[in-house]
């Protein structure tokens, strides 16, 4: 039986876009025909040998795929349990995981005719993905930003500045993640005829649930042929950080019907799920309707969004991707959430003990995996999911220590 | 025969075209809103359409977005806005109120529970921007079984199998939304409404009415021939966001800029060919 609910559950979503419960349409009509047209667009060039050839060499060439497995046996002996090997998306080029989806995204861009590509970001790293791929293929680019994270991501501000890119700071409600995000929707609408929106995440409206998993499921198609390479067989468990959670779902999807192997997805805990402030919709919020998905949401008792909370702005999101609501309710992945104290204590410790300085939000991840490392035994494999690496944190992790750099 | 249907009735009887304005509930405090929508219908307003605040109105400018901001500030709900047309219909039997907003307070309140509430304080149409046909059949369910008119939205980029498909669920009226662009925009373009227009009438009986993009008397009176009803909604809201530290003067001066449309699209136009 679980087998059969596995095998449903990589041919998600349906053709409505609905993964269980979650998922659909939820758009202001303005939005239904452009979607419809994204939709056909990414269906037909999905399936076309020309376009999956030049996104390969794409990723081979410009982003530098395959990223490296590598395992971290220093960190592994300290915890003294399970062996955790590291998927290296930090070493894509611009950082992060998030330039798998801009390329594929801005080549589907180019071959529908748009001449203009716009994007939300909140860490600044899909801001920055977004404007490095339109600078490379000539496109106008315009990048809505929080105005909370246009202050605490200055370096990566710079950087889609340098590429050319607008970045256009958000002035409205909380000032972060879902405010750029509205602010994106809002441009896509008054600009639909030229504009191709990129959207970081595996969030929104169908198709961009599938669409960026797809995108992404590059990170885990690899793993699982590397990590058999390095250990003979398939991990007992995959870590990841969730916000939107295109990283994490990038890792997972491979590996969906592989039952032995366990998935974690790891929130932003904030200052503790207690306390309220936090960014961990999977493990604290209902389920509800925001960004064109019914997905799990952080909001108060009349259905307003509320504000979220996360060291680490790349986060610090209300919703999550609709394909991990449904993943949890079906059992299939579990998720757990980490506070900011205990992902700055690991981002301290890869640093010392690996020479790799991770992201803050994959730095969750690296303290779910410290977490669950000594419970299992030393045989164990754990795959981690490194989505990016820490640079652009500099500024945040030197204020807690009272020094400006 | 729904409040909404004999409305239209009433007034194609009489050769005129409805007015519709768009107001916040509990902008910019909550006490205001009942008077407000008062002085609307003594100004000449036909029906009435009343904003649900939401906290991220996607298809929304700036302007009713901030709308939504000051109402918030008072913490105003689905439940607060059902109690508002609850006491306007105390002396208003008549004049028909939509509900507009986005999908995520309803989901919250439950869509039997919501229906049910909103028949009770005497809505009589609903209007949920982010809820396109497609995902729509829940809510619908419990609407039509409350007598609620649900009311969809048809845009410029809607195709004309889309606007069928739309119209075969819409009752009340449709509303078309005349501008690719988040509500407040200004390019309106006549010439392509007139054409969209023709298209939505080939798919239904049903009173069309025109909204986003519609900014003073002069636009009104050219939509009004064009449409059934013209739906205004930023220009009233910028009076009122004007007006938000003198909330005892909204209800006077929105007033006042019904009256002027309502003049002007009465006016009979200057020469009829």
């Amino acid at each position: 039986m679980a087998s059969t609910a596995e095998t449903i559950l990589r041919k998600l979503p349906d053709a409505n876009g609905h993964f269980g419960p979650y998922g659909g349409l939820f758009v202001a009509e303005t939005l239904m025909g452009p979607l419809q047209d994204l939709r056909e667009a990414y269906e037909k060039h999905l399936n076309d040998s020309d376009f999956l050839a030049e996104l390969d060499a794409d990723l081979r060439d410009y982003v530098g795929r395959p990223s490296p497995i590598y395992h971290a046996a220093r960190l592994s002996r300290e915890l003294g349990g399970a062996q955790i090997y590291l998927k290296r998306e930090d070493l894509n080029h611009t950082g992060a995981h998030k330039v798998n989806n801009t390329v594929g995204q801005a080549l589907l861009a180019r071959r529908m005719g748009k001449s203009r590509i716009i994007a939300e970001t909140g860490a600044g790293q899909h801001g920055v993905a977004t404007a490095t791929v339109a600078a490379r293929l000539g496109l106008e680019c315009v990048v809505y930003m929080g105005e909370v994270d246009v202050a605490r991501q200055e370096a990566n501000v710079y950087r889609m500045r340098l590429l050319g890119a607008e970045v256009v700071s958000v002035k409205s409600g909380s000032r972060t993640l879902k405010d750029a995000l509205n602010e994106a929707m809002r441009d896509w609408v008054a600009h639909v005829d030229d504009t191709f929106y990129i959207i970081g995440t595996v969030a929104g409206p169908h198709p961009y649930p599938a669409m960026v998993r797809d995108f992404q499921a590059v990170i885990g198609r690899e793993a699982r042929v590397q990590i058999q390479q390095m250990t003979g067989r398939l991990p007992d468990a995959l870590v990841a950080c969730v916000g939107g959670g295109s990283n994490a779902i990038g890792l997972f999807y491979p590996f969906l019907d592989d039952r032995e192997v366990a998935m974690y997805g790891v929130e932003a805990a904030g200052d503790g799920l207690a306390t309220g402030r936090h960014a961990a919709p999977l493990c604290a919020g209902q389920p509800g309707v925001l960004h064109g998905n019914r997905t799990y949401l952080m909001e108060d008792r009349d259905g307003q969004i509320i504000e979220t909370h996360s060291i680490s702005a790349g986060l610090d999101y209300p919703g999550v991707g609709p394909e991990h609501a449904w993943l949890k309710d079906s059992g299939r992945a579990s998720y757990d959430a980490v506070t900011d104290d205990e992902a700055l204590e690991a981002f301290h410790r890869l640093t010392r003990t690996e020479g790799i300085i991770p992201a803050l939000e994959s730095s969750h991840a690296v303290a779910y995996a410290m977490r669950m490392a000594p419970t299992m035994s030393q045989d164990k494999v754990i795959l981690l999911n490194l989505s990016g690496r820490g640079d652009k944190d500099m500024h945040t992790v030197a204020a807690l220590e009272g020094l400006q750099i | 025969m729904s409040r909404i249907e004999s409305r239209f009735a009433t007034l194609r009887s009489r050769g005129r075209k409805a007015l519709i304005p768009f107001v916040t509930a509990g902008d910019p405090q909550p006490s205001v809103t009942v008077p407000l929508l008062h002085a609307m219908v003594a100004a000449g307003a036909d029906l009435i359409e009343l904003g649900v605040p939401f906290s991220d109105p996607m298809a929304d400018g700036p302007v009713i977005q901030r709308a939504s901001e000051r109402a918030l500030e008072h913490h105003v709900s689905l439940r607060d806005v059902f109690r508002m047309v609850q006491e306007f219909r105390r002396t208003d039997r008549d004049t028909p109120v939509v509900l507009m907003g986005y999908l995520n307070p309803v989901e919250v309140l439950g869509y039997a529970d919501f229906a049910r509430q909103a028949e009770e304080a005497g809505v009589d149409g609903v209007l949920t921007v982010d809820l396109p046909p497609e995902e729509s059949g829940a809510l619908l369910a419990s609407l039509q079984s409350s007598g609620i008119d649900p009311i969809f939205l048809v845009a410029p980029t809607t195709s004309d199998e889309r606007i069928r498909r739309i119209c075969a669920v819409a009752s009340g009226f449709v509303y078309y939304v005349s501008i690719k662009g988040v509500t407040g925009a200004s390019n309106l373009d006549l010439g392509v409404v007139a054409e969209k227009l023709e298209h939505i009438r080939v798919a239904t009986e049903l009173p069309v009415g025109v909204g986003f993009g519609i900014k003073d008397a002069v636009t009104a009176a050219q939509v009004a021939e064009l449409a059934d009803a013209v739906i205004v909604g930023s220009a009233l809201v910028k009076r009122i966001e004007e007006l938000a530290d003198r909330p005892q003067a909204v209800a006077k001066e929105v007033g006042k800029l019904i009256a002027g449309m309502r003049h002007s699209m009465d006016a009979q136009p200057e020469v009829a060919a």
